[in-house]
């Protein structure tokens, strides 16, 4: 049933849109952001990673370079503070995209595992290259022009702009799976050689889906540093980006539509939820590494997958009795 | 009849390992050729050299007067060469159909896959009408992931038809599949040879080979040892001391 389907969507997005109108707290509609921003990331990772089993664990480079992107530019450029940065956004992945086609080049000449390894390593090059410049600042890390706005207003402006990116993540895989490229980047998933052997043009391919999920990945940067209004290389490249990402993904259903959305949702509000609850730090890392541990026991698969396959089997029970009923009756 | 497809002295060694040396073989257009040899004579090995999956030492492979020696997988199957592999491979977690869409395409361009929907109309249809050609029509929308072995051969065999190549090459395609299936495969390829399709065959059963080919080249070796028609094989007494290792040289390696 697609219809029902769709009328799901609108309602996911029509309480999102609603959300920071109902709750004005800043420390609720912060949270908002940051989970989008995850969303958003997530979901443009999946569509790569997910899509090809490539697992990527190196996706804070199109963060991180989203991120200094934006700042540098904003600095550059002289951009006032009055919310004009907010075009920077779309630039910041641009630039991610750009990046993306030499690490491509590099990274995608090896499979599988190797492939996450290289990943690996290539964000760490990232990493002490942005404490190591001059132009990136250090780890004194840069300042954004300050952005004027009111405490109960400020908020919004970034929460909309975040779950334009979840919108056009979200639209892009749906896109992505629907065409011949997808089918070809699940083909590669499934058996790369084979693949081949069917006239796929498979590094063609993996380069193009790498350097697309990297785009909304940039604007997640940048959109991070212009919230923020400072960036140190040791929070937008960050190793922990990397693996909540995979882990998000992972969490709601590696290669689904809805897993990456799903599961950052969870797991990004929830983490910032009892950050704040638990303010001794590190509590909030036992509750999330738990529940990580039962989904990975009882649903490795991811959440959403578990519960299609629940909802088929209860579907099929409810047929079954329906039909020993009916005997019953004859 | 002319050549369609020829392999000319073609070596390929793997570290001390000569898996070919200097091995010739060809395909004539419209004909149904066997290949056989005892296990290790490098006979999947020409497969992958031929295919593109393994670059040969020297030697060269030609497809209707196409240089295809050093030429990648995809490239060769968009000019015209399927195969099937000897241990089926097919993509698990996608659909049976979709299986099919994955090889439809042949030589589109890789920037046209991001444009196009996954399936055209006339795509479905003849995915379809290839998969109720090897039988298996009614599981297009299961996990390929869930088919049985024997199934697993068929849509492997329909997908490669679906691109509709010139010359399809078959590693094995009687092996391990029961005696019914067998008799279907050969009906499938004697009606496909009708409809001009040209095949290279990799068998161990000898019936299966012997009933079917028109011509059968016999590798011992690395190399190919003799080619003549079914009957001529069959009274060869070199192709004999292949199989049972008659020859001096042989007894010298097994004693070792």
């Amino acid at each position: 049933m697609p219809r029902l389907r769709n009328v799901w969507w609108l309602v996911a997005l029509g309480a999102l849109v609603l959300f920071p109108l109902i709750e004005t707290n800043p420390t609720y509609t912060t949270i908002g952001v940051f989970t989008l921003i995850y969303m958003g990331c997530a979901t443009s990772w999946n569509m790569f990673s997910g899509y090809s089993g490539y697992i990527n664990l190196g996706s804070a480079v199109f963060y991180g370079v989203g991120a200094y992107t934006m700042t540098l530019l904003s600095d550059h450029l002289n951009f006032a503070g009055n919310g004009d940065q907010f075009w920077l956004i779309p630039v910041g992945g641009l630039a991610a995209m750009i990046v993306a086609v030499p690490v491509g080049l590099v990274a995608l000449r090896v499979r599988r595992h190797t492939f996450v390894v290289i990943t690996i390593a290539i964000f760490f090059v990232f990493q002490l290259s942005a404490i190591n410049f001059s132009f990136t600042g250090g780890t004194a890390g840069l300042q954004l022009p300050l952005i004027p706005w009111l405490e109960t207003n400020f908020n919004k402006p970034f929460y909309y702009a975040a779950l334009a990116i979840v919108v056009f993540a979200t639209l892009l895989s749906m896109a992505v799976r629907r065409s011949r490229f997808g089918l070809q980047l699940l083909a590669i998933r499934d058996d790369e050689d084979r693949a081949a052997g069917l006239g796929v043009k498979v590094f063609a391919v993996k380069l193009t889906g790498f350097t697309m999920s990297a785009f909304a990945v940039g604007m997640g940067g940048a959109l991070y540093a212009l919230f923020l209004g400072q960036i140190y290389p040791q929070f937008v490249f960050n190793p922990i980006f990397d693996i909540s990402i995979a882990l998000m993904s992972i969490f709601g259903g590696l290669g689904t539509l809805t897993g990456p959305l799903l599961g950052a949702l969870v797991l990004e509000s929830m983490q910032q939820y009892l950050a704040i609850r638990f303010s001794n730090g590190a509590y909030y890392l036992i509750v999330f590494g738990s529940l990580f541990l039962l989904i990975v026991l009882f649903m490795p698969q991811g959440i959403v997958v578990y519960l299609g396959e629940w909802r088929s089997r209860s579907k099929a029970r409810r047929v079954e009795g329906a039909l020993v009923v009916a005997g019953e009756a004859s | 009849m002319t050549t369609l497809l020829s392999v000319d002295r073609v070596s390929k060694a793997f570290g001390g390992l000569h898996a070919l040396s200097e091995c010739s073989l060809s395909v004539e257009k419209g004909s149904i050729t066997g290949l056989i040899g005892p296990n290790g004579s490098g006979k999947t090995t020409l497969f992958n050299v031929i295919t593109g999956y393994e670059k040969p030492d020297s030697g060269s492979v030609t497809f209707e007067g196409t240089e295809i020696t050093n030429a990648s997988p995809n490239k060769v199957f968009a000019l015209g060469v399927g195969r099937t592999f000897q241990i089926t491979r097919i993509f698990a977690r996608i659909s049976v159909l979709e299986n099919m869409l994955v090889a439809t395409q042949r030589d589109e361009g890789w920037l046209r896959g991001l444009t196009r929907s996954k399936s055209s109309k006339s795509e479905l249809v003849s995915a379809m009408e290839w998969l109720d050609f090897v039988g298996i029509g009614r599981l297009a929308d299961q996990h390929a992931g869930s088919l049985s072995f024997g199934q697993r051969k068929l849509l492997e065999l329909a997908y490669v038809l679906v691109a509709d190549p010139d010359v399809i090459l078959l590693d094995e395609p009687a092996g391990g599949v029961n005696l019914t299936l067998i008799n279907e495969i050969a009906d499938k390829i004697l009606a496909l040879n009708k409809d001009g399709k040209s095949f290279l065959i990799v068998e161990h059963n000898m019936e299966f080979v012997m009933n079917l080919c028109d011509r059968v080249t016999v590798m011992h070796q690395g190399a190919d040892l003799v080619s003549g028609t079914p009957s001529e094989i069959r009274s060869n007494p070199l192709v004999l001391d292949a199989y049972l290792g008659g020859s001096d040289e042989d007894d010298v390696e097994d004693a070792s």
